[in-house]
């Protein structure tokens, strides 16, 4: 059974066992706007919770994607670097962007689950 | 990031209302609540102006007249202002050319046109930019001999519109604009409604400029959108299309620090200008078109897919020889494209450099400009 959690940046990570898949939220891409460019990080590389894990670049203007928790990366979406409009169609799903092998666990309990993250997003308007 | 909202301290278009029913993103710009985008994206409304018609909401810019009691009277107290030869213009004529102040440098960039009708014959319009456009009214009226007057327009509006579509969608309107050739105006009634046309434009592709009464201006905007050719495009994808055209933007490629010169902008300045040496900054100028430059304005083409934004260092020879004043994706390049200074003995087209992307030298190579072809109605 896999669980999902936000960041007030608008990232979410779905955590699978010890394996994190982190993307962008459907707000976030709506805000951003046509994606023309991502930029991932290596396999291997280790990411603490906060730091930068990719890059998102819309016509107008270049977003860092955080990591909502720390982790080696242990798989990047590659197919995004070839249509990177993935993330628009999908955010949530076919547009995630690494995948992160868990350092702390606890981390998770910070984040946001989907509901606070809804409400979070309708105070935002 | 943040929803559409009306800030009480922006001003509005009188298509203001207008864009938030066509489902617009609004954005600051200038001073103005203005549209970024509408539901289509940047992406699709860019590429929709290369291949069909854009209509773009450029009110926010500023339109003058400058009244004296002839034109050559008129031409000649501006052209102590500018460099391009104001005096030389032929009825119905535009001009692009720039504000320069004591040092060289770019006060603003500006469209000027002697209207060719009788009754404007003593007039020069003016069209600069919204940010400039208190700062530059009142530099040119401080600078007006007696007798010549800039009046400010403050009931119309402007609109644009562009693309491969424009000429044969607007003659559905205004049947005689499709015989002007670029860079002229006429005084035209465009259905029904009395209009300033010019054949001008900021995006690479033909059409029009529309200066049109303010209250006419949603009925006249409604009517070209009901075109089916026929788009709303916002402010994303006019920077877009005016980066791949290779045209400057104020404030950013060129301001009063840069020269023409060194923006590669030397052709504004008339060839009796340089022979009279008397507009603004003439010396250095002058000196600058005899002995070359330091830096100059190019066009750089990045290797990769990284867009490389404004104020990315530019490395050439294991040193900064620069820095990119407009950058991002071009949509119709479809990959990145960027413009911005570098030392002149790097500004040679096919010249290698390296542009500093968070941290990461990538290779991008000079190239001319523009990115994509130029489509002007040059001749009849």
């Amino acid at each position: 059974m896999s669980e999902i959690r936000f960041t007030d940046q608008h990232e979410w990570v779905r955590v699978d066992g010890d394996v994190a898949t982190v993307g962008i939220t459907d707000y976030a891409q709506e805000q951003l706007g046509d994606v023309v460019y991502v930029e991932l990080p290596e396999v291997g590389k280790s990411i603490a919770a906060g730091e930068e894990a990719a890059v998102v670049e819309s016509v107008k203007a270049a977003s860092e994607v955080y990591a909502p928790v720390s982790g080696d990366v242990v798989e990047v979406n590659a197919d995004l670097e070839a249509a990177p409009g993935g993330v628009n169609e999908d955010a949530m799903g076919k547009g995630w962007f690494v995948k992160l092998k868990l350092s702390d666990k606890s981390e998770l309990s910070k984040l946001m689950d989907e509901e606070a993250y809804k409400s979070f997003v309708e105070g935002l308007a | 990031m943040s929803a559409p909202h009306i800030d009480e301290t922006l001003q509005v278009t009188p298509l203001h209302a207008l864009h938030i029913e066509l489902g617009a993103k609004m954005v600051p710009f200038a001073g103005y609540d203005m549209p970024v985008q509408y539901k289509d994206g940047v992406l699709a409304e860019h590429l929709h102006t290369r291949t069909a018609a854009g209509l773009f909401d450029v009110s926010h810019m500023g339109q003058a007249w400058i009244e004296g009691p002839d034109f050559e009277t008129v031409a000649k107290a501006l052209e102590t202002l500018v460099p391009g030869d104001i005096l030389g213009l032929a009825p119905g004529a535009i001009r692009y050319t720039l504000l320069l102040n004591d040092k060289g440098g770019i006060r603003d960039d500006l469209m000027v046109t002697w209207p060719a009708e009788p009754a404007r014959a003593n007039s020069i319009f003016i069209i600069v930019n919204a940010a400039c456009k208190e700062a530059d009214f009142a530099h040119i009226a401080a600078n007006l001999p007696a007798g010549i007057s800039l009046k400010p327009i403050a009931d119309r509006a402007l609109i644009a519109l562009q693309g491969p579509k424009a000429v044969e969608v607007f003659a559905r309107f205004a049947p005689a604009a499709a015989e002007m050739i670029f860079m002229t105006a006429k005084a035209i009634d465009v259905a029904g409604i009395p209009c300033l046309v010019s054949r001008s434009g900021y995006t690479g592709e033909d059409g029009y400029e529309i200066s049109v009464p303010e209250k006419d201006a949603v009925a006249l905007t409604k009517k070209l959108l009901g075109e089916p050719e026929v788009k709303p495009i916002g402010l994303g994808a006019r920077d877009s299309l005016r980066l791949e055209a290779g045209l400057c933007l104020y404030g950013h490629d060129i301001d009063e620090t840069t020269t023409p010169i060194e923006a590669a902008l030397g052709w504004v300045i008339g060839k009796r200008r340089r022979e009279e040496a008397n507009f603004p900054g003439a010396k250095i100028i002058l000196d600058q078109i005899a002995n070359g430059v330091t830096r100059k304005r190019v066009g750089l083409l990045p290797e990769g897919k990284a867009p490389a934004r404004e104020g990315t260092e530019i490395v050439g020879g294991d040193k900064i020889i620069g820095t990119i004043t407009s950058g991002g994706y071009g949509p119709s390049v479809a990959g990145p494209i960027a413009m911005g200074y570098v030392a002149t003995d790097f500004s040679k087209v096919g010249t290698d450099v390296e542009l500093m992307v968070r941290g990461k030298g990538r290779p991008a190579k000079v190239v001319a400009m523009p990115f994509t072809e130029k489509r002007f109605h040059k001749t009849k």
